[in-house]
């Protein structure tokens, strides 16, 4: 599948322009590395294999080749973002039965790439938020010390080895904490922020991570793979909700720089918004998509039941993208006027 | 023995296989996702809706030369509501309980498509044995694919099967509930309302793909066929 033009030398195929996502995804992975520790691979190759089988698996019984859809490596980038959504130590079978879901219910049951309406890895990632909140709360300590070996065990056998405690690699997201913290009351926004597990900006380690996936995203934005507008109207939509609430009352709201950093806000505006399938495409469309994802972040994070809210934002704007798709056609050259041309 | 079914081989295929209601003519789709979360649930409200249905069939049946054509709908739903209102009023005293947990349920068997629509196209024009019959077939069909889903959520959901027979069947269910996995699992989803469309849409796949088959098979026998007997023919 190539999607060239004649007096492009190299043509651009799927199989490179995924493969350049994946490359924009490694500065992330690194940090996330560094920060949660091996156990981040751990997921990413448990993603990549069962995906791979998965979509394999899909094509046979539908009849399809195989080997060139694996080779265009998007189930690999489904993986990815999925494996990256998910905690860095959740259970083997958590990020197995995610990417089953991504990858036959939200891909190839509707037709295999390109043929998905919602966005593949959110699927698989509100399956398992839906299915499993309690799990899904547990995310890694940041910088904790636990070794290489002790978090395979943990991921594989839920065991721990003896002396090191379960407090030390699962703690709830600073979105997790802020959100009980409310609900529980006694603190508001402004001391609940306090804790050290917010660091200066809202999210201890976490943050860096955050500030590798927009490098990522700059640089696919370089590179020409993803437009400008989706996910400069996502961050707009983020911060047209965000600032305004805690303009009004910051003791009750956390700052825009909060939202920016936490969670998979920054995530989602270079990999997961701009997914050229399940995303809008019309110029006018992808700045309505992007901004309203962006509003439904903060307005599901600050008064709904689940701590982050990207994954869910995504799927409700993908379920809109056929309509605005629709009503924003630019007119075609030549035509006066109609809107339908 | 004949090769042309008789018309209650035809009837009974057509309710629990061909035009199933749950399956193919997906009517009653309300009550199919909302209360297929186990198989006690299912299985209750599957069978009070055939017996609605198989009366409800048989009356509409046996007054049919009396109603008049033009407010047949209105006499439909009046017979329908009655019958509905002694299945809600006997539930509620022999069992209480399941009564309970089925709630507005029992009640909305009244505007059930699938009752309407049996009354409408098959009972108002077919003698009253076969308006019976094709009710209690339907009512029967829609209760398999209740208790097929049922079981697929209360499986992967829960994983336990028949949890609450009791319900049912007294104290004696007790012992037919099967713990299939920990105490602690559970997969929400699948209790939850995505559970209910993504098991009725499995079913769904699932009967295709046998009818798919066994069209191949039937198709590979009638070429096959011929050139046995015709061989000798130009």
């Amino acid at each position: 599948m190539s999607i060239h033009a004649t007096h492009i030398a190299r043509p651009v195929t799927v199989s490179r322009v995924m493969l350049k996502v994946l490359a924009a995804l490694l500065p992330g992975i690194a940090v996330s590395v560094y920060c949660f520790g091996p156990g981040v691979l751990v997921q990413l190759l448990l993603a990549t294999v069962t995906a791979l089988a998965a979509e394999a698996a899909v094509l046979r019984l539908r009849q399809r080749p195989v080997a060139p859809a694996l080779a265009d490596l998007s189930a690999v980038v489904t993986a990815w973002l999925l494996a990256l959504s998910m905690p860095p130590l959740g259970a083997w079978w958590m990020i197995v039965l995610a990417t089953l879901f991504a990858i036959v219910l939200g891909k190839q049951l509707y037709g295999g790439l390109g043929n998905n309406p919602f966005n593949p890895a959110m699927v698989g990632f509100a399956v398992m938020i839906v299915s499993f909140p309690a799990q899904m709360a547990a995310w890694g300590t940041p910088l904790a010390a636990l070794d290489a070996a002790a978090q395979l065990q943990w991921i594989f056998t839920h065991t721990l080895p003896a002396g090191s405690s379960l407090d030390a690699i699962s703690s709830a997201t600073p979105l997790d904490v802020l959100k009980t913290g409310l609900l529980q009351g006694g603190q508001d926004a402004s001391q609940l922020l306090q804790q050290p597990r917010f660091g200066h900006w809202g999210n201890a380690g976490g943050e860096w991570v955050a500030l590798a996936w927009a490098l990522g995203g700059l640089w696919l934005w370089q590179q020409k793979l993803i437009p400008w507008r989706t996910p400069l109207a996502m961050l707009a939509g983020v911060l047209a909700v965000s600032l305004p609430l805690w303009l009004w009352q910051p003791a009750q709201y956390a700052s825009p720089l909060f939202h920016l950093l936490n969670g998979a806000t920054l995530l989602a505006a270079g990999f997961i918004v701009t997914d050229p399938v399940s995303g809008s495409t019309t110029p006018l469309g992808r700045l309505i998509f992007g901004f309203l994802v962006g509003v439904l972040v903060v307005v599901i994070r600050v008064f709904g039941g689940f701590p982050d809210a990207v994954a869910f934002a995504v799927l409700i704007m993908n379920m809109a993208v056929p309509f605005i798709d629709q009503t924003t056609q630019p007119r075609v050259f030549g035509r006066k006027g109609g809107r339908h041309a | 023995m004949s090769n042309t079914p008789s018309v209650w081989q035809d009837i009974s295929r057509k309710g629990l296989w061909q035009q199933n209601p749950g399956l193919v003519q997906l009517l009653g789709l309300c009550p199919v996702l909302a209360i297929s979360n186990n198989v006690v649930n299912a299985l209750a409200l599957g069978l009070a809706t055939t017996l609605v249905t198989a009366l409800s069939s048989a009356t509409v049946s046996s007054v049919r030369h009396w109603v008049p054509h033009d407010i047949r709908n209105p006499v439909f739903i009046m017979i329908i509501a009655s019958l509905v209102t002694c299945v809600d009023l006997a539930m509620n005293a022999w069992l209480h309980e399941l009564y309970l947990v089925l709630g507005i349920f029992i009640p909305l068997i009244t505007t059930n498509c699938i009752v309407m629509a049996r009354a409408e196209a098959f009972a108002s024009r077919q003698p009253v044995r076969e308006a019976a019959w094709d009710g209690t077939m339907m009512g029967l069909g829609l209760t398999g694919v209740l208790v097929a889903l049922g079981a697929l959520r209360e499986l992967l959901g829960k994983g336990t099967l028949l949890a609450g027979a009791d319900k049912l069947l007294g104290p004696a269910g007790q012992q037919l509930t099967l713990q299939l996995a920990g105490p602690d699992y559970q997969f929400l989803l699948m209790l939850l309302p995505p559970g209910a469309f993504l098991g009725l849409a499995l079913l769904i796949a699932g009967k295709n793909v046998l009818d798919a088959r066994a069209r191949q098979r039937a198709a590979a026998a009638a070429n096959l066929a011929p050139h046995a007997e015709a061989s000798p023919a130009p």
